[in-house]
């Protein structure tokens, strides 16, 4: 029996010819990631265990994104503590406020991560660089301790679902919404443990965004990873970012996948999740009854140049609707520029948004837009959990760019196509 | 190892966010977490929640976020032992990497009720309700994950000369 493509990363980094899934296995990383909140409970583990040194200062990541530029005293405390540790062993990718950005569009930015690689990271979403055709999974702070001593760690290797995906996206439509699209098709526990593994002619279509995007929210259907075949699209991303050699992996013609789900592209329509789970898709088209208060456009899921364009395009020459906040936090120092640069941030300041710096920020419910009791947000965001983005009786509504920014406008949930 | 205790009942996919909310993530002590464990959707649990005491609770516990802050809230409120119907991985992961107890089993999670006094082998992976004089069957934990949550976890079971990273 064949191996998928995440089988065939674990059996290189474990020193195996093959795994299977189910199988426990030791793997070497070729990163170790932590933010601002999961950092320092690694430190704390990690000195409390007595360990003396890291196991590769070049392989470790430290980004402060979730609560910087540091929110109040004890997220500065906390920030704090990371640096004085980046200092202590010199760790090579510390990144504070100045040069950092998301964790997620920051390490693929820098060449960070490249295809074949295993990474993990104190945050769920590092499953975000399976669109580079690796291999990344969350992890504890306690994992991420451990990883930074041994330089390994363990896994099960996953059983996966293969997501064939065929056609092409219609305007308006992004990968997005695709994955709230597979999300609302198979639930927020439908891949559990599994991986998720991108294939069929579709994959062609869709951008290296398009495919951040889709694998950043894998863990959204429970999944391991979401990983995506290694192609023209991937080696355009990572040539001039990765100066190091790296393998595409293949999976075998005979892998073996528990099930397959189908995807025509075509097929797609802007799609929003109700709160309170990523699983409840609706049409964009349904929502004209839903009356919000805000927008945020930003995050690791969706706060690149590509997405600020998207939204750019919706807002040039329009306006937020009366009462609507509009927030947009490009996801890194870079994007930053660049929306400056190609005038984005001027028609959002026109449209009467504001432009953060990076930040995770609100969507964690941590700063930079926090929801009062009642209020109902559009955010381009991963999570629409209960009390995610402030009070217990505010409302999170996930979106792509295009449609938060035409909900902005129009005032409730909107389709683009409808501003005309 | 055993324990038992008063169990509090929960429904299915209770993420991290609600088990402890990112706006208390500003500290790595976890007993500052144990004040607030829940409280986005069960204000009084941590007023009612009593040393030893058990969770249980439906499919995709612990879904969410990567925050190790969740089983750790649990843990520091004395909590002795999470039963479920199925774990979200990070989650399960985590919670024996703190040294959390924690068990699968559908049909406990479906048959029990909050208030119950239940009793947990985890030799041998038997539940008891004793309330409703019934008994459950789970899968046990291997010996290294049970030595592991004995010495209370991945770190400190490394120090004690137990197991390879």
């Amino acid at each position: 029996m064949g191996m998928t493509m995440t089988q065939k990363i674990l059996a290189k980094h474990a020193g195996l010819d093959s795994v299977r899934a189910g199988q426990l296995i030791q793997a070497k990383l070729d990163l170790v990631l932590g933010n601002d909140i999961t950092t320092p409970v690694a430190i704390n583990e990690f000195e409390a265990a007595g360990f003396e040194r890291v196991f590769d200062k070049s392989k470790i990541a430290l980004v402060m994104d979730h609560f910087a530029p540091n929110k109040d005293i004890k997220a500065a405390a906390q920030c704090k503590q990371c640096r004085t540790f980046a200092r202590r062993f010199d760790i090579d990718h510390y990144y504070d406020v100045g040069e950092m950005g998301i964790e997620h569009a920051l390490l693929p930015e820098k060449g960070l991560v490249a295809p074949g690689e295993a990474v993990i990271g104190a945050d769920s979403h590092t499953c975000t660089y399976g669109a580079l055709g690796a291999f990344s999974t969350g992890v504890g702070s306690t994992d991420m301790g451990a990883a930074m001593a041994a330089g390994q760690t363990w896994f099960k290797a996953p059983s996966a679902i293969r997501v064939n995906l065929t056609g092409k996206l219609r305007p308006f439509v992004s990968g997005k919404d695709v994955i709230l699209t597979l999300i609302g098709r198979i639930g927020v526990d439908g891949a559990r443990y599994q991986s998720l593994e991108f294939a069929g002619p579709g994959v062609a279509e869709l951008s290296i965004y398009d495919r951040l995007t889709i694998s950043n929210m894998a863990i959204e259907a429970g999944a391991k990873n979401g990983i995506f075949p290694v192609d023209d699209v991937t080696r355009a991303y990572v040539e001039g970012r990765v100066n190091r050699p790296w393998t595409a992996f293949e999976a075998d013609a005979d892998a073996e996948y528990e099930r397959t789900v189908d995807i025509d592209l075509g097929q797609v329509d802007c799609t929003v999740a109700y709160p309170h789970l990523p699983e409840n898709a609706h049409s964009a088209r349904e929502g004209k009854d839903i009356r919000i208060d805000q927008i945020v456009i930003g995050s690791c899921t969706n706060g690149q140049l590509p997405d600020l364009a998207a939204a750019a395009a919706i807002l040039k020459g329009r306006h937020l609707a009366r009462d609507v906040r509009g927030i947009v936090i490009p996801a890194t120092m870079n994007v930053y520029r660049e929306a400056m640069r190609q005038g984005f941030t001027d028609i959002f300041l026109d449209a009467g948004c504001i432009v953060s710096a990076p930040t995770c920020g609100p969507c964690l419910g941590g700063h930079m837009g926090i929801l009062a009791a009642g209020e109902r947000c559009v955010s381009t965001t991963n999570r629409n959990f209960v009390g995610r983005m402030g009070h217990v009786d505010s409302e999170v509504y996930l979106a792509s760019p295009a449609v938060a920014a035409a909900s902005g406008v129009a005032g409730h949930i909107a389709h683009p196509a409808e501003l005309g | 190892m055993n324990v038992q205790g008063t169990v509090h009942k929960y429904g299915d996919h209770v993420d991290t966010d609600v088990i402890i909310p990112a706006r208390y993530l500003n500290t790595p002590n976890a007993k500052e977490y144990a004040v607030h464990c829940m409280e986005d959707i069960d204000r009084d649990f941590v007023k009612r929640v009593r040393q030893g005491d058990i969770m249980v609770a439906g499919v995709n516990f612990g879904c969410g976020s990567s925050r190790e802050h969740a089983p750790a809230a649990i843990k520091a409120c004395g909590v002795s032992c999470v039963i479920a119907a199925t774990f979200a991985r990070i989650f399960y992961r985590n919670a024996i990497n703190i040294g959390l107890a924690i068990l699968e089993c559908p049909a406990a999670s479906a048959a029990i009720e909050n208030g119950d006094q239940v009793a947990v082998d985890f030799d041998t992976g038997v539940i008891t309700n004793l309330t409703k004089n019934k008994t459950y069957q789970a899968e046990p934990f291997p010996p290294f994950i049970k030595d592991m949550i004995e010495k209370g976890g991945l770190m400190a079971s490394l120090k004690a000369g137990g197991g390879a990273v």
